[in-house]
């Protein structure tokens, strides 16, 4: 491989140059790259002092404080708010706990960039604008996180199979946490009509990312399959979607679904919606599981078949954990897009973050207040974005962990 | 030239019981290319079987038919007294009986050498996970690897990886042992170490099939020796005769190209 771009020659052509020639085109080169940094610095400066200017004269931000409980929840009755909290502290509890059982054999829980992320969430929950219970709850669930870190911690190291039992919580604190929202045996029934805000950014997401997942393996594995029925079925499945934008999909399934279905029958608007994203996602995703189906070489299943592994379980035990892994990066992606498409269900007329944004903007209290209400909902945006990269680089170092 | 009943080695006084039995194996790749074209063979109970042939005479095709890795169109294979078939349960059932070790290895990188190990017993045998764990750490102290049993593939030399990969074979108690050149992809210095394990399995009374091009190994080990080219066994003898004064011209050739 000698390959040879301007670059990658470069080292003997310097050397033919002599030290005051060279010299004299670095120091050219490093004018240049110095006329070029201080434009660059200049303009961000001139950007970022216009940008704080604004953020703290010009900005009207009661318009945030007002409306926090219509951004979080939506119209959710307020007399069941603590149903939402409960369900709030039930996820802090579980999401420190896996974490501290995945980080059960690292060095140290708390490192000093930890800490520090610990401690600005204590300041930002101290300081939000909600009323002094609520800020409790808020940092209680701060608390939560990092006892179940330290709990999980500690646990996990005695109990090797304390892993197992935290993702069958997990599974389980899925359906309490929708009967909390959602209401029904012994609970106040909340139509899905007055979910909204974050809440049903994240519901929707969440759905759609757990039942999306099997749904885009089984595509894959599909697509592989050596039945032609099921292979042809994957193939026209998934290039069927991928021909269509995800907001006609949308549109079908609120518009065009009641026409098909007789018209007693009923479907939850937002279900509607999460059928959508999730019938949308797997296709998507079963191409990124092909990627790593494809990259696990031919040996692996024949040493599996060697050893009597039957088909099912050379796929389950031998090819895909290796093609999972291979594929995270893609499918975190793949979850981080879904997230985001979640603002589309704003354009079908759900309430979700985007859409009660919008209703709240139309409201003439808050009238052109259109950077504060966007810049805000962006921030929730990657917040939660960049968590979810986070988790998947954290994820991959672990599953890599001595494995080369 | 391709008969099916040997002669029993002087080296062998166990009376013959086939655990092997290939007759007129025929195979085409892609139905033009003629890889197998007839090809007969009986293994004995503790019997070692080295296979020499150059590069691309069907050698690996013809052993992964013994476990139906690959598939054949004419003859018929009997392992163990079982006929193979195209049943899936049938397949199953011989390839616990088989066990094979691959040029490449073909450990499972996501596992530890205990759980690459422990995997068929558990899931395939339906062993409790002591049991299978117990006589894991018995296999790979035999192979020489104990102390590695919680390091993935990837920490192992490529010696240590071939040990490991018998040791995951064997722990499914096999009658048969397959192994396809298991020194070829190794470092010189490596090679002994692997060797020597399967000399002492050899010595231990194992059925095995030995694809190799180590002349020293089936020298010493092998019970009988037989040349594949073209898809045919051209020559089948004692390790003496074949390497000292082999019959035919094609065997001849062969041995000059690598002794
Ligand atoms: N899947 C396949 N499709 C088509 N041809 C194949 C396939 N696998 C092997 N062959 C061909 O069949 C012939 C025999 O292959 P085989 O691997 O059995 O040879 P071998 O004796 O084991 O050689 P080597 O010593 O190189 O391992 C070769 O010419 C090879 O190119
Ligand atoms: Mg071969």
């Amino acid at each position: 491989m000698t390959t040879t771009t301007p670059t990658s020659s470069a080292p003997p052509d310097i050397v033919q140059l002599g030290p005051i020639a060279w010299l004299h085109k670095n120091l050219f080169s490093s004018w240049s790259n110095s006329i070029l940094t201080i434009v660059i610095v200049a303009l961000l400066l001139n950007f970022l002092r216009g940008f704080v200017v604004w953020v703290t004269t010009t900005a009207q931000w009661e318009v945030i404080p007002l409306n926090l409980p219509r951004f979080m929840v939506g119209l959710y009755p307020a007399n069941q708010y603590w149903r939402i909290w409960i369900a709030f502290g039930i996820i802090t509890a579980l999401a420190g706990l896996s974490w501290g059982v995945l980080a059960r054999q690292t060095a140290k829980l708390f490192s000093l960039p930890v800490l520090i992320g610990i401690g600005a969430s204590c300041v930002f929950m101290a300081l939000v604008p909600v009323p002094p219970l609520y800020r409790l709850m808020l940092l209680a669930g701060v608390a939560l996180v990092v006892a179940g870190a330290w709990v999980g911690r500690q646990a996990g190291r005695k109990l090797p199979a304390l892993g197992r039992w935290v993702s069958l919580a997990w599974f389980v604190s899925f359906f309490v946490v929708l009967w909390l929202i959602g209401g029904g045996l012994f609970l106040r029934n909340v139509s899905s009509n007055d979910w909204g805000g974050l809440m049903l950014t994240l519901i929707a997401a969440i759905v759609s990312i757990v039942l999306c997942f099997p749904a885009g393996v089984v595509l894959a594995l599909g697509r592989q399959s050596s039945l032609p029925v099921v292979r042809w079925f994957s193939v026209l499945y998934i290039e069927l979607i991928r021909g269509i934008p995800l907001i006609a999909i949308l549109f079908m399934g609120q518009v065009m679904l009641p026409l098909f279905l007789s018209p007693g029958a009923r479907v939850d608007r937002i279900l509607r919606a999460i059928v959508g994203l999730t019938l949308f996602s797997a296709a998507y995703l079963a191409e990124n599981v092909r990627g790593g189906l494809q990259a696990i070489p031919r040996g692996q299943t024949e040493a599996a078949n060697a050893l009597g592994l039957n088909t099912p379980l050379t796929v389950g035990l031998v090819v895909l954990p290796q093609a999972l892994k291979i594929s995270i990066p893609a499918i975190v992606g793949q979850f981080i897009s879904l997230f985001q498409d979640t603002t589309l269900l704003a354009v079908v007329g759900l309430v979700e973050l985007l859409g009660i944004s919008r209703s709240i903007l139309a409201n003439p209290q808050f009238l052109g207040r259109y950077a504060e209400v966007y810049l805000f909902i962006g921030i929730i945006y990657w917040v939660f974005c960049y968590t979810m990269s986070i988790a998947s680089r954290r994820l991959e170092r672990q599953l890599n962990a001595g494995q080369r | 030239m391709t008969q099916y009943q040997t002669e029993t080695s002087p080296a062998e006084p166990m009376a013959s019981e086939p655990m092997i039995i290939a007759r007129d194996v025929e195979k085409w790749y892609d139905n033009n290319f003629h890889v197998l074209r007839g090809v007969s063979l009986t293994v004995n109970k503790g019997e070692v079987l080295v296979v020499m042939g150059p590069s691309g005479s069907g050698k690996s095709t013809f052993i992964r038919t013994f476990n139906a890795l690959e598939t054949y169109q004419k003859g018929s294979i009997e392992v163990d007294g079982i006929k193979l078939s195209h049943d899936l349960k049938n397949i199953e059932t011989i390839r616990r009986e088989v066990g094979m070790v691959f040029q490449q290895f073909n450990l499972f990188p996501h596992l530890t050498v205990l759980k690459n190990v422990t995997l068929a017993p558990i899931w395939v045998r339906r062993w409790p996970k002591a049991k299978a764990e117990e006589v894991a750490m018995q296999l790979l102290e035999r192979v020489g690897i104990l102390e590695q049993a919680q390091k993935f593939p990837g920490q192992l030399s490529g010696g240590q990886q071939q040990r490991v990969a018998i040791a995951r074979a064997l722990a499914m108690q096999p009658k048969i042992m397959l192994f396809d050149e298991p020194t070829s992809a190794l470092d010189p210095e490596m090679v002994r170490e692997v060797l020597d394990v399967m000399r002492s399995l050899a010595s231990s009374g194992m059925t095995m099939v030995v694809v190799t091009h180590e002349v020293g190994f089936a020298r010493e080990v092998a019970d009988r020796v037989v040349l594949m080219a073209d898809g045919l066994l051209v020559e089948e003898a004692t390790p003496e005769e074949f390497f000292n004064n082999p019959r035919e011209e094609r065997t001849k050739k062969f041995l000059s190209q690598i002794l």
